[in-house]
């Protein structure tokens, strides 16, 4: 029994550690630019796919830092065509943009690399499990956790101590004096898209070695992601971190003992959120 | 009643094109079918912009009460009694109590934090459908039955067979809402949805309950988007978990976009220009999402205001 729980609250814990990375990066986005990425999803998918092409070529680490890096360069190309040019208007009309988006890029990539689930290798003494007792614990999870930990860790150490991380954070406050004071606001809101689009692309490459490759991989992991900013509160990076984590948690261990609610107790998380403390876990008052 | 020539005009030509589409459609080598799902998808439309253009209200996730309505409809047909108007009612009553109980968690917020959370939520009930497989039959949906002819007491009317009869209950289905809804636009209740539109701190001050008004707004609008739910499972004679999925709630908004946000009318023309497109795309490539994709993308860009809005500043200046 004990280990059933440990079990599913690792593997909680995992699927938690990718919708936290999602979140992570739709919330910078959310907060600077104030634009719901709906085409996250679809970013993911690319960063799978495009692990998968270059892994021949640059062997699983080389794709591992390559493939989101590559992404990352797409959404700034993205950003500078079309969601610039939406900026300060109404919510809607970068909803329905990056929703058209997310259908193109759905399509492009079943076009390209076909519908059928692809095969993804992962290097074998990643893949064996390190305890005979907790089987679960394969070299890739453990290694997965360490790095989006790290990755984590450098995202907020971007944010704290550099001087983009600063104006980033100062942005999100108010984007009108950063921009009197002489800080360049297309490039920040430009540089920052790239930063967010760069974590979904890495949980791409990431989510392929667990869950295979297909052009609707994003679809499951988007979802949850939103209710993991909305738990943790908008606004709040650290409450984004702490929803995805907790969300995962939760339906892990849900899993256990009422398989069939394990999809439904995310969303009885965020009603229960918004009834009794609608800005979320961590999130400011008033600011939505 | 419109009191400018130039509306009334603009009411009769829709009324008359509607009423005559199964004389015209077949002429211009269209099908009637395609009338009753452009009529449909304009009720949908119709009832989100009484929320998106007329409260300023940014929901995302209609789909789940078209589904919800449509699901009601089908289940009642599957499970209970194969009769039109209880199925009808089945699906009203399944969205409208579904919408009420989750307006008050949603009512207080605003802006995109008001539409990611009617996003989130309105997967619950797409999760549920695809899930519950002894009941929904999961993501093969519900099928195995059919509508029934109307029975009025004094005559029967085959919608089930006669493809122009659907067209027109549907029509008739369509007109009573819309009346309804055009006439709540012009009560006082409706005035005030647009005080809060235009001025939400104004309205405060004015001693106005928005929060309440807003979710009565949402509620109005579900309830009408659980009537085109209900018709489209009738049309169909199927429902499958895809009608109250996100993308479906997507559809809807662009309609309305496409056809005029702040026009009473656009999001009729709105679906009739989707609808059409859609039809001549998909029978034509493979990869229509791409085209409907940069279809989004194009109308976002150079077409923010709709048909409506261009002819409207058009005829302004």
């Amino acid at each position: 029994m004990t280990q059933l729980v440990l079990f599913n609250a690792f593997n909680g814990l995992i699927i938690g550690a990718f919708y936290a990375l999602m979140a992570l990066g739709l919330s910078l986005i959310l907060n600077l630019s104030g634009v719901i990425n709906f085409a996250h999803g679809g970013f993911l998918a690319i960063g799978g796919y495009l692990a998968y092409t270059l892994m021949p070529y640059l062997g699983f680490w080389g794709a591992l830092v390559a493939s989101p890096v590559l992404v990352a360069f797409i959404g700034i190309v993205i950003e500078r065509v079309l969601i610039r040019r939406l900026y300060g208007r109404d919510p809607l009309y970068s909803l329905l943009l990056t929703f058209g988006l997310a259908f193109m890029i759905e399509d492009g990539t079943r076009f390209i690399w076909g519908a059928q689930s692809l095969p993804y290798q992962i290097p074998a003494w990643l893949s064996s499990p390190l305890s005979l007792q907790y089987f679960f614990l394969t070299g890739y999870r453990v290694f997965m956790v360490l790095l989006v930990t790290a990755v984590v860790a450098a995202l907020f150490f971007i944010l704290t101590y550099t001087r983009l991380g600063i104006r980033i954070r100062a942005g999100t406050l108010d984007l009108e004096t950063v921009s009197v004071l002489g800080v360049n606001v297309r490039v920040l809101r430009n540089l920052n898209f790239g930063l967010g689009i760069y974590l979904a692309g890495l949980a791409g490459v990431l989510a392929v070695g667990m869950l295979g490759l297909q052009p609707t991989i994003g679809d499951n992991l988007i979802m949850p992601s939103f209710i993991a900013i909305i738990v943790g509160g908008l606004g709040s990076l650290p409450g984004t971190l702490a929803g995805g984590i907790l969300i995962g948690l939760v339906s892990g261990i849900t899993t256990v003992f009422l398989p069939a609610a394990s999809e439904a107790v995310i969303y009885v998380m965020m009603a229960a959120v918004l009834i009794v403390r609608p800005r979320g876990l961590l999130g400011e008052e008033g600011r939505f | 009643m419109p009191t400018n020539p130039t509306k009334l005009a603009g009411d009769l030509l829709v009324w008359l094109a509607l009423l005559s589409a199964p004389f015209w459609l077949p002429r211009v080598g269209s099908y009637v079918e395609l009338g009753t799902h452009v009529v449909v998808f304009a009720l949908a439309a119709t009832a989100l912009n009484f929320l998106l253009g007329y409260t300023g209200v940014l929901s995302f996730g209609h789909a789940a009460y078209f589904g919800l309505g449509a699901y009601g409809t089908a289940l009642t047909f599957k499970y209970l009694v194969p009769s039109t108007p209880v199925g009808i009612l089945a699906g009203i009553v399944l969205g409208t109590v579904a919408a009420a109980i989750i307006g008050p968690m949603i009512a207080r917020l605003r802006g995109v934090y008001f539409a990611m959370c009617t996003i989130a939520f309105g997967q619950v009930f797409y999760f549920i459908a695809f899930q519950w497989f002894s009941l929904t039959g999961g993501d093969d949906g519900v099928s195995g039955w059919h509508r029934e002819p109307l029975h009025l007491g004094f005559a029967d009317i085959d919608i089930l067979n006669n493809s122009d009869a659907f067209y027109y209950f549907v029509l008739a289905v369509f007109a009573v809402c819309v009346g309804v809804m055009a006439f709540l636009l012009r009560s006082p209740f409706g005035r005030t949805l647009l005080a809060i539109r235009e001025n939400e701190r104004r309205a405060r001050f004015l001693g106005i309950p928005v929060d309440r008004h807003i979710w009565m707004s949402w509620v109005i609008s579900c309830f009408f988007v659980s009537i085109a739910g209900s018709l489209f499972a009738l049309m169909n004679n199927f429902v499958d978990p895809r009608a109250l999925r996100w993308d479906q709630s997507g559809t809807f908004v662009i309609m309305t976009v496409l056809g005029g946000m702040r026009s009473f009318w656009g999001p009729l023309i709105g679906a009739a220009i989707y609808l059409v497109l859609q039809d001549y795309i998909s029978s034509h490539t493979e990869n229509w999402m791409s085209f409907i994709g940069a279809f989004f993308v194009l109308i976002v860009l150079f077409f923010p205001r709709g048909v409506l809005g261009i002819i409207r500043r058009k005829a302004a200046t």
